[in-house]
């Protein structure tokens, strides 16, 4: 049977997505790009489309910590929030993963003030790597909402209760309008079992949450999260092929590939700039050239050994990289993709670019350039990371 | 036994740990607490280990509020909340400096919960260190008396008043020295629909230099010289005030504590108690006490 598929604005499908996980508690706090989203969704509650408590809080770092309460009195939760909002609940991000709460957020990915920048890089969501989120990166808006139930079901399985950022380029993503499918409520509830938690705030069986652990017993907590991590990484593959038989759509569990096999030339990424990359790879490869696509969907967990699986027979790889370690000179892929090789056979040079910071466009010439950069190495040529697409009169 | 399990490592004399047993003594099993970091919270769940027969939770500094505020929504949105109490249970620094938000961001929203502070007037967890509930002149380890320094130079915020410009149904404040009272209020707070606050006075043994045996005779001196009036507050409104029939001068509250020692030693020192003198003064005429 053909679905139906309707135009909408990028965050309609989120929050509709949203809407159809059934949520308990949503928290948020309006931030540019993420408040179309907050909008519909506040919306949809005030229709009566949503059995759930709408609350708006005073700051991002009341919005996930009203998460964090509700999540441990048994809620299902949602909020969503970009760059400085990001930043605001850093604390509280740590906070959550440590309590194993299963909170899910989509993050509208977008630049870090100084200087204020209200448009799209990954720099607000990759600066919380170390926060013990689990992080994916979609490609498009039909990945975006359907990232939603994927996560809750993957952060809430017992052997995981890790909370997950599903992560979408702001206005890129957020703010167009394409032709989607929206989650069918009847697919949803096949797909997604309800949060029924072992540990809960209950005043028939008290607990304690968020005790006070010394030397003796802290590092075992760090480990256990670490632990949940692998777990993570087979339920992220399993629940994309589940969500594929339910629903019929599939965007690759931990890694995609796009014309990779063959390839020589890997173009490594995240996110909605994938799009433009496959698009310029059907040109070249109409042109000869050996290229292909290693999509990296989930960046926390790493996927260190479907990146190394992937990457055995390349001749050159270039990492894209819309984030900056400032003192490092790259991205934080190129940098997790270097470290994975190392220590193994694979002896390929990885070229980092950096480039699309706050919101600076990357057409299909920009990534022909960065190709054509990286076929230098054949010839002895190699910079190990460089911004790709940086105004020289501005330099 | 009470709620509050023995065993905890609060000192001997402990005004947090009285606090606690008085709040769940009033309250019962049917309450969730929520505690944000400080004393209470620490000495309470050394991991493995919890001294509370209540669901209890522990998220971050200056967030309990917002925390509280997130378990009653979800209790709320399942069914569940009943006649469940939700409680918070903090210091005067989570609550009166890096929480003050969160507290004013819950409050406004309505939450049917009760927040309590237990203001033992400085940072005793992380060495008494001055916060906004830090009273006149009192000598703390970031505003100690020196020969050019009284101690503190700033006055205690008024808190309770904060919150009752939030519209809250009910403010009162309260001494561990006078637990009856203690207990009527916090209860009647959490029978009260909406969100309620009660400003709970906790002399600390260790930041304010007494011995533990005195903590009720120092909070009881705080009352009776009128450097802690206890009253209550329906809507904004002062409707009920604890009144005093023999006010004692404040030294006598003063002497009895050894962060305010340097001003019976100081040159000048009995010119700035007036200081203090009149800030009871003023409590006395603002609520009525004689």
């Amino acid at each position: 049977m053909r679905k139906r598929m309707v135009v909408v604005e990028g965050s309609y499908a989120v929050a509709h997505a949203v809407k159809v996980c059934k949520p308990n508690v949503i928290s948020a706090y309006p931030i540019t790009p993420q408040t179309h989203i907050v909008e519909d969704l506040a919306q949809f509650a005030a229709d009566g489309e949503m059995n759930c408590e709408y609350m708006n809080v005073e700051s991002e770092f009341s919005a996930i910590s009203a998460l964090i309460g509700a999540s441990a009195a048994g809620a299902r939760t949602y909020s969503s929030t970009t760059s400085q909002g990001l930043a605001l609940m850093h604390e509280a991000l740590f906070n959550a993963s440590g309590m194993r709460l299963p909170i899910i957020m989509t993050v509208v990915n977008r630049a870090l003030s100084a200087p204020i920048n209200i448009w799209n890089d990954q720099q607000d969501s990759i600066s919380q790597r170390d926060t013990g989120w689990i992080q994916l990166y979609a490609e498009d808006v039909q990945e975006s909402a359907d990232m939603v139930p994927q996560l809750y079901k993957i952060a809430e399985d017992a052997d995981v209760l890790l909370p997950a950022m599903a992560c979408m380029d702001g206005f890129i993503l957020s703010h167009v309008y394409e032709p989607v499918i929206l989650l069918e409520q009847n697919l949803t509830d096949e797909f997604l079992p309800a949060y029924s938690p072992e540990f809960v705030l209950d005043t028939k069986n008290p607990m304690s949450f968020g005790a006070f652990a010394d030397p003796s017993t802290y590092t075992e907590f760090r480990y256990k999260q670490e632990k949940a991590m692998e777990v993570a990484l087979k339920k992220i593959e399993e629940v994309a092929n589940e969500f594929r038989d339910v629903y019929g759509r599939y965007y690759g569990g931990l890694i995609d590939g796009y014309v990779l096999d063959d390839a020589e030339i890997v173009i490594m990424a995240m996110g909605s700039v994938i799009g433009t990359i496959k698009d310029t790879i059907d040109a070249l490869r109409s042109e000869g050239e050996s290229v292909g696509l290693l999509k990296v969907r989930s960046f926390r967990p790493f996927p260190v050994e479907a990146v190394r699986s992937a990457l055995k027979n390349a001749k050159v790889v270039i990492t894209l990289d819309k984030n900056i370690s400032i003192g490092k000179n790259e991205g934080a892929l190129c940098t997790e993709v270097k470290a994975c090789l190392h220590n193994t056979d694979i002896r390929v040079p990885v070229i980092g670019f950096m480039l699309g910071h706050g919101g600076r466009d990357i057409p299909m010439s920009m990534i022909k350039k960065i190709i054509n950069k990286a076929k230098l190495v054949d010839k002895g040529i190699f910079v190990e990371s460089e911004f790709a697409d940086l105004r020289e009169d501005l330099a | 036994m009470s709620l509050l399990r023995p065993g905890h490592r609060g000192c001997a004399g402990c005004c947090d740990a009285l606090a606690g047993k008085f709040v769940l003594d009033a309250l019962g099993e049917d309450t969730i607490v929520v505690s944000p970091t400080g004393c209470l919270e620490v000495f309470t769940t050394p991991y493995p280990e919890s001294a509370w027969g209540v669901p209890w939770i522990h998220s971050l500094f200056e967030n309990a509020a917002a925390v509280a505020s997130g378990v009653e929504a979800a209790l709320k949105a399942m069914g569940r909340k009943n006649n469940t109490k939700i409680v918070v249970i903090g210091g005067d620094g989570a609550t009166m400096d890096i929480g003050l938000q969160a507290i004013s961001g819950a409050f406004e929203r309505g939450h049917d919960l009760t927040y309590i502070c237990v203001d033992n007037e400085a940072y005793m967890n992380t060495g008494i260190q001055r916060s906004s509930a830090t009273p006149l002149y009192a000598s703390t380890t970031t505003s100690p008396s020196g020969k050019v320094s009284f101690g503190n130079p700033l006055h205690k915020k008024n808190m309770p008043a904060i919150i009752a410009a939030h519209s809250s149904p009910y403010v009162a404040t309260a001494s561990v020295a006078y637990a009856p009272d203690m207990m009527k209020k916090i209860k009647k707070a959490a029978d009260t629909k909406g969100p309620t606050y009660v400003h709970v006075h906790a002399p600390c043994c260790t930041g304010w230099k007494f011995d533990g045996s005195k903590t009720i005779e120092v909070g009881r001196l705080a009352v009776e010289t009128a450097m802690w009036p206890l009253y209550e507050m329906e809507n904004g409104v002062v409707t009920n005030v604890r009144k005093l029939k023999n006010r004692k001068p404040v030294e006598e509250y003063l002497k009895a504590q050894g962060r305010f020692k340097h001003l019976f030693t100081m040159e000048g020192g009995a010119e700035e108690i007036k200081k203090i003198q009149a800030i009871a003064d003023w409590n006395v005429k603002h609520f009525g006490l004689e």
